[in-house]
């Protein structure tokens, strides 16, 4: 048995994949708006959590079962507490609203992650765009480029300036940061900061699917890559808390595997005596790619593009499953 | 070196950059992995692990080991390095994240597709000619002129002054040791070729349709900066040939030294790629990488102080028997995967794609069109700090 100073060789841990996964306690539950809980977690022993990056987030599986995703926005050095806030959304499946009903200082929360697709790129100058709770993912963000030195400003939207959480926290950037409430100066005044293409400037915008837009069309003219989004309602992939099992076919072979839910296609097909390559098993090295023939992956790496997924040519199986019931691989 | 000599923890006296043990390394590997889960290197007051849990553990704990010390034997951050601090492979997140981000989408299994092709049409017509003279030196004629043409031709250098690349790459590899008398070597011998590798990173040296002219559409975009741009493309005149042309080279030998696996694989060429991971396994041609602490930490119940460097002994790893069943015999059947050659991780080896797919098109032309292969000469060894290979490997083939 090997001990070292990391969470994944923290016996209340379990590992799928090298991803963390355990039971955190709520430490602290604030609320930062009407509608917005601050839950500050903590895991149940001495070790620490792993390591993330501004613009990362973690799965939650709430009380209801339903799991989702939401952005760390605390101190990316604090290694022991993560920070997450959520919306109360009542439009949503009922995860939003039973978080903040019943999960209470004290109680245990199953957390997995922590990911980031939204990283932080090196650069002198920034444009923080947030709307609504899409400051979270921002916050951690503005601090390092707060820290790097960089020029940054933040323009933040909400509906009413009472419902925009951390204005408290925000207030010590002094006039980098501009507020926008909706009530006060109606909808957010893109064209002043995005008309004009700014030098070596990147752009990074958390929030409503009508912002991101709104954003995207006034960038047209940026150098590509300028504009770095986060889509954190509409296209966030909400899993179930349970996974399920599949068939998988590897026609090649002429052997047909079960996946059960708490095993990947990898170890399945590892297991069935298949010999094939893989590397990170975690979705983002790309060795274990295999093609397609039959059926529709659930895509859940960070190598292919949304294009490439879309076309379900390829999978990578050490952690995207299957939509139906079924999957036939060039194996 | 200014570490002090732990308490409490096992010590090896022994010197991994010794002429006598680079020339057959396997014991100093086996006795690392085997004094504990962590020992102390007195010569050069140095940590050192060799166990595959282990240094897979260190490799996911980059907060607490870090790269931004510089991953070779010299603290960076103390003495100064003969050349630039590489902006990938000698950083930490956040500095870490864009130039990774850039390297990881250009070398991504859609450019694989792209370049495979061509590998695979090149491979073939160097094989055949090959096989048409009958005898030569599989090490120089086939591990290492294969990669030393197509790498190139896909980063998009210039055809003038490639004959630096493998002298550059030498000096990078020794000076990750000690300043012993090989990197004084390779100094000598590299001459001008530092300043070849400044000449071929500048936008004005590359195609304007190779992976090279695609790092700089990066800087283009905003993503990185232009001075960034010419180190990540350093980087492929740096890591990205010997280390591929000494696997190659290890995976030919090893199936000459095994010809039941040479059977199986001429049975079934299809296999090309398991020869090459478990080649990586077996023999990896980058043994050791290093790290440094960034704070006290404890290993399995040894303590280790700030801000001293670690060697991780991926070839040792590569061998532990917790790890793998008869770890030292080369079978292509086996589950290879899980290896330290690549490293593991946010620093996983980027290229690692590439090197694979350069691999597999030698070793499935090799098993299409090459009937007998046998050693006619004594092997020669690759003496260097930092990687394991062959200089020469004399071999006559017949065709298929």
């Amino acid at each position: 048995m090997t001990t070292l100073p990391h969470p994944l060789h923290d016996t209340t841990v379990t590992l799928v994949g090298h991803e963390f996964e355990a039971d955190l306690v709520v430490d602290r539950r604030t609320m930062a708006t009407d509608d917005v809980v601050a839950l500050q977690l903590r895991a149940t022993g001495p070790e620490a959590l792993p390591e993330w990056s501004p613009g990362a987030h973690i799965d939650l599986v709430g009380p209801t079962g339903i799991t989702r995703q939401y952005s760390l926005c605390g101190d990316p050095s604090d290694r022991h507490t993560w920070r997450i806030a959520v919306l109360r959304e009542e439009a949503g499946r009922g995860g939003s609203a039973a978080i903040h009903e019943t999960l209470r200082e004290g109680d245990p929360v199953r957390v997995r992650g922590p990911r980031n697709h939204f990283h932080l790129a090196a650069s002198p100058r920034y444009l923080f765009i947030a709307g609504g709770v899409g400051i979270t993912p921002l916050l951690p963000m503005i601090a390092q480029a707060e820290a790097s030195g960089a020029d940054w400003r933040l323009v933040y939207g909400g509906r009413t300036r009472t419902s925009m959480a951390f204005r408290d926290e925000l207030a010590a950037y002094g006039d980098r940061v501009l507020l926008q409430p909706q009530d006060e100066v109606g909808l957010l005044h893109l064209d002043g900061f995005l008309t004009t293409p700014q030098p070596e400037t990147l752009v990074y915008s958390c929030g409503p699917e009508a912002l991101l837009t709104a954003v995207e069309q006034r960038c047209s003219g940026w150098p590509s890559g300028a504009l770095r989004l986060e889509r954190f309602a509409p296209e966030v992939i909400e899993r179930s808390g349970e996974e399920r099992a599949f068939e998988v076919v590897l026609e090649r072979h002429g052997v047909t595997v079960t996946v059960p839910p708490d095993r990947s296609i990898l170890e399945a097909v590892v297991e069935a005596g298949v010999n094939v390559l893989s590397s990170c098993q975690e979705g983002t090295c790309g060795t274990c790619e295999t093609a397609v023939l039959e059926g529709t992956p659930e895509h859940r790496d960070s190598v292919l593009t949304p294009e490439e997924q879309a076309a379900n040519e390829f999978m990578m199986i050490c952690v995207s499953r299957c939509r139906g019931e079924r999957l036939v691989l060039d194996l | 070196m200014t570490s002090v000599a732990p308490t409490d923890a096992p010590v090896l006296d022994g010197d991994p950059f010794s002429m006598e043990t680079l020339a057959d390394p396997i014991p100093f590997d086996t006795a690392v992995r085997e004094a504990g889960p962590m020992v102390w290197l007195a010569k050069y007051g140095v940590w050192a692990t060799g166990r595959h849990a282990v240094v897979d553990g260190i490799f996911r704990s980059w907060g607490t080991f870090i790269s931004s010390a510089g991953t070779g034997m010299t603290n960076t951050k103390r003495e100064t390095t003969w050349r630039r601090p590489s902006v990938i492979l000698d950083q930490d997140p956040p500095d870490h994240t864009a130039t990774r981000a850039i390297m990881t989408r250009l070398l991504s299994p859609r450019t694989m597709r792209k370049l495979k092709e061509q590998f695979a049409a090149e491979a073939d017509r160097l094989v055949e000619s090959l096989v048409a003279r009958g005898e030569f030196d599989a090490a120089l004629d086939l591990a290492e002129a294969f990669p030393l043409t197509v790498l190139p031709d896909a980063v998009g250098m210039a055809r003038e002054g490639r004959q630096h690349l493998l002298p550059y790459s030498n000096v990078n590899f020794q000076a990750m040791g000690p300043r012993n008398r090989l990197w004084e070597e390779a100094v000598e011998q590299a001459g001008d070729a530092a300043e070849y590798v400044a000449w071929q990173m500048r936008r004005e040296a590359l195609t304007d349709d190779g992976l090279g002219a695609e790092i700089y559409a990066a800087a283009d975009a905003g993503e990185i900066t232009e001075e960034q741009a010419g180190l990540l493309v350093r980087t492929f005149l740096s890591a990205g040939v010997d280390t591929t042309v000494f696997g190659i080279g290890f995976a030919l030998h090893s199936l000459m030294q095994n010809p039941d696996q040479w059977a199986l694989l001429r049975a079934q060429p299809s296999l090309a790629k398991h020869v090459f991971e478990e080649t990586l396994r077996h023999t990896p041609p980058s043994p050791i990488i290093g790290r440094t602490t960034k704070t006290a930490t404890e290993v399995d119940g040894i303590q280790l102080e700030a801000d001293q460097k670690v060697l991780l002994f991926l070839a040792a790893a590569n061998r532990d028997p917790a790890r793998w069943p008869d770890p030292d015999r080369f079978d292509i059947t086996r589950q290879a995967s899980g290896h330290m050659a690549f490293g593991a991780g946010i620093h996983a080896c980027v290229g690692q794609l590439i090197a694979r797919l350069e691999a597999e098109c030698v070793l499935s032309a090799v098993a299409r069109k090459v009937g007998s292969m046998e050693l006619v000469g004594e092997p020669q060894i690759k003496y260097s700090n930092w990687l394991r290979g062959l200089t020469s490997l004399p071999v006559r083939v017949t065709a298929a």
